[in-house]
């Protein structure tokens, strides 16, 4: 079963990429893809169209899905709850502030991106010193709802930036980055962010075995050798980071930090090394389909965050509906 | 092996427990009795370091609990938690892999040997037909055993179990107090709560009764298990019967 994952997982994300780049208002054909890709010359502007318009935005859609399937399963495990996503902890409200206090003090695309960051990280800060002050509840059941409670706290400071900000300049850019967006993507985010995600991902892989005890009850993994609260903080500062910087590229794409890990334990169980691959293999495999449609259904580019939401709502609702009889 | 001197115990900021010292050998079964309450499970945690200890000393094996590692600890004792806990799905395997964790290095993930180690703790107890099952999918008695399975795997001195009858059917019970007097015989020392007094004369060599925070008596279980002591535990009366030929049980006085 795993290896079948794996290996259908592998094929349809290929398939996906070499569909990315042939679709569009400039069709390309597989063999002047070959050609482009092996640097054999090829004629009008097809080479400008793979090289400098899709495949940036192909490798963005790759990464970012890759990167929030990362930060999900981590969480999901983390928190014993297959519900849970990035958007737990507000990270992603967080990020999404900065972001939108830089497109308000008018900033440049890069303290835009650092913003962002800095609040991912601010807000998980926030939620995890509060979450840990509040004796006497479940410490998981406390961090939970503190992040919920925050996240709501700094959408509202979203709104009032929204209401605030130049209908005309700013607030369109900023409903353009809370919808989220690849479209103009260029090479040097891309760079700037790899760094970054694989400093997160890094540990993960390494800690892979012992990530599994964090998904049982504290006073078991403890009792079996683990220092729960330091894996724990460890991960918890990995995850934040993948999320952070996969938001600092694309802007808040939601639900795939939710869909992906659950469809991947579906197929291959819980155990997080034989988790967390297929999560990013499915993750960037399922962004790139809907960056893909949303660049082709219409005339317009539909925002990939609703797109996301509208298969992403009933998935969840099912989901919820399952959630007791099997994880 | 386990040594504790006037331990005094309880959770941050409230003292629940003092004054309890006992010692437990290599083979020994010490079943801990009292009622809901009492302090039976803050004292099992307060011996596996999962809770700081208010006063007094625990020694494992020769040194200070507070001077070894969480991992140091996990190779010495195992810990059979009360199992009503909501897991992921994995396999009865993968969870008892994971009592591997305290002998692997940090980055390590189980080898061969590992393996071994898991599918002999589920032969020793009977349940290897039930390795590639989830555990959300078996039931409370094989959970049970499952747990114990984890704990053996970490190739412990000393297993401490929380009232690992609880929750299971009656031949359950008894094939877990089997197991208690298997692992026993094969020179591990136990600790185990009960909620039944029977189960200390069926496989205890001594009784601690725990009411309280404070101990009551501890002994030989036809020593301290007598009408008095369970009637002052429980507020319940209670005959405590001679069968013969060492056998004894308790026969609680229902009104009538």
């Amino acid at each position: 079963m795993t290896r079948i994952s794996y290996l259908a997982a592998g094929g349809m994300l290929l398939c996906l990429v070499a569909v990315a780049f042939a679709v569009g208002r400039y069709p390309v054909s597989l063999s002047e893809l070959l050609s482009v890709l092996t640097g054999q010359p090829v004629a009008g502007s097809v080479e400008t169209v793979v090289l400098q318009v899709r495949g940036p935005r192909i490798l963005a859609a790759l990464l970012v899905g890759a990167a929030l399937a990362a930060a999900g399963t981590a969480y999901q495990g983390m928190f014993r709850n297959p519900l849970v996503s990035p958007d737990i902890l507000g990270v992603s409200t967080g990020a999404a502030l900065g972001a939108v206090l830089g497109i308000f003090l008018s900033q440049g695309i890069l303290f835009i991106q650092v913003f962002a960051f800095i609040g991912g990280l601010a807000a998980v800060g926030l939620v995890y010193w509060i979450g840990s002050r509040l004796r006497g509840h479940d410490p998981l059941l406390a961090l939970v709802l503190t992040g919920v409670v925050i996240g709501t706290l700094l959408g509202s400071v979203i709104a009032l930036l929204k209401y605030l900000a130049d209908p005309y300049n700013q607030l369109p850019a900023i409903t353009y980055w809370l919808l989220g967006s690849l479209a103009s993507i260029s090479p040097k985010e891309i760079l700037y962010s790899i760094p970054l995600l694989l400093a997160g991902l890094a540990p993960m892989l390494l800690l892979r075995w012992r990530m599994n005890l964090l998904a049982l009850p504290d006073d078991e993994a403890r009792a079996l050798g683990v220092d729960v609260r330091r894996l724990r903080t460890l991960v918890v500062v990995c995850a934040t980071l993948m999320t952070a910087s996969a938001v600092a590229i694309s802007g808040i794409i939601g639900w795939v930090g939710l869909l992906i890990p659950h469809a991947a334990r579906l197929l291959v169980g819980p155990d997080f090394g034989r988790l967390l691959p297929l999560a990013m293999l499915l993750g960037a495999a399922f962004l790139l389909a809907v960056d893909t449609l949303c660049r082709t259904i219409a005339t317009i580019e539909v925002p990939p965050g609703v797109l996301t939401a509208l298969i992403g709502t009933p998935f969840f609702l099912w989901l919820f509906a399952l959630a007791r009889r099997r994880w | 092996m386990l040594d504790v001197q006037s331990l005094a115990f309880g959770f941050p900021g409230r003292t629940i427990g003092r004054d309890v010292s006992f010692s437990l050998g290599a083979g020994e079964v010490l079943c801990v009795l009292g009622p809901n309450g009492g302090g039976k499970t803050t004292l099992f945690r307060t011996i596996l370091g999962l809770l700081t200890r208010h006063g007094g000393s625990i020694t494992l094996e020769g040194s200070a609990l507070a001077s070894l590692s969480r991992a140091e600890i996990a190779r010495r004792v195992g810990y059979v938690p009360q199992g009503h806990s909501a897991y992921f799905a994995y396999t009865v395997r993968e969870f008892v892999l994971m009592g591997r964790t305290a002998h692997l290095g940090v980055f390590a993930s189980p080898a061969k040997k590992d393996f071994a180690v898991a599918d002999q703790a589920l032969e020793s107890l009977g349940i290897a037909h039930l390795a590639d099952k989830p555990v959300t999918e078996i039931s409370g008695g094989e959970r049970q055993l499952a747990l114990v399975a984890r704990a053996l795997a970490q190739e412990p001195k000393l297993l401490v179990l929380d009232e690992p009858t609880a929750n299971l059917d009656f031949g359950n019970q008894v094939r877990v107090l089997q197991r208690i007097g298997a692992l026993a015989g094969s020179g591990i020392a136990i600790l185990f709560s009960s909620h039944d007094p029977d189960h200390a004369f069926l496989c205890a060599r001594r009784a601690l009764l725990l009411a309280e925070g404070r101990v009551l008596e501890i002994g030989a279980p036809r020593e301290v298990i007598r009408a008095d002591t369970l009637e002052r535990m429980y507020g319940v009366s209670v005959k405590v019967i001679d069968l013969g030929g060492g056998a004894h049980t308790c026969l609680p006085t229902v009104g009538r």
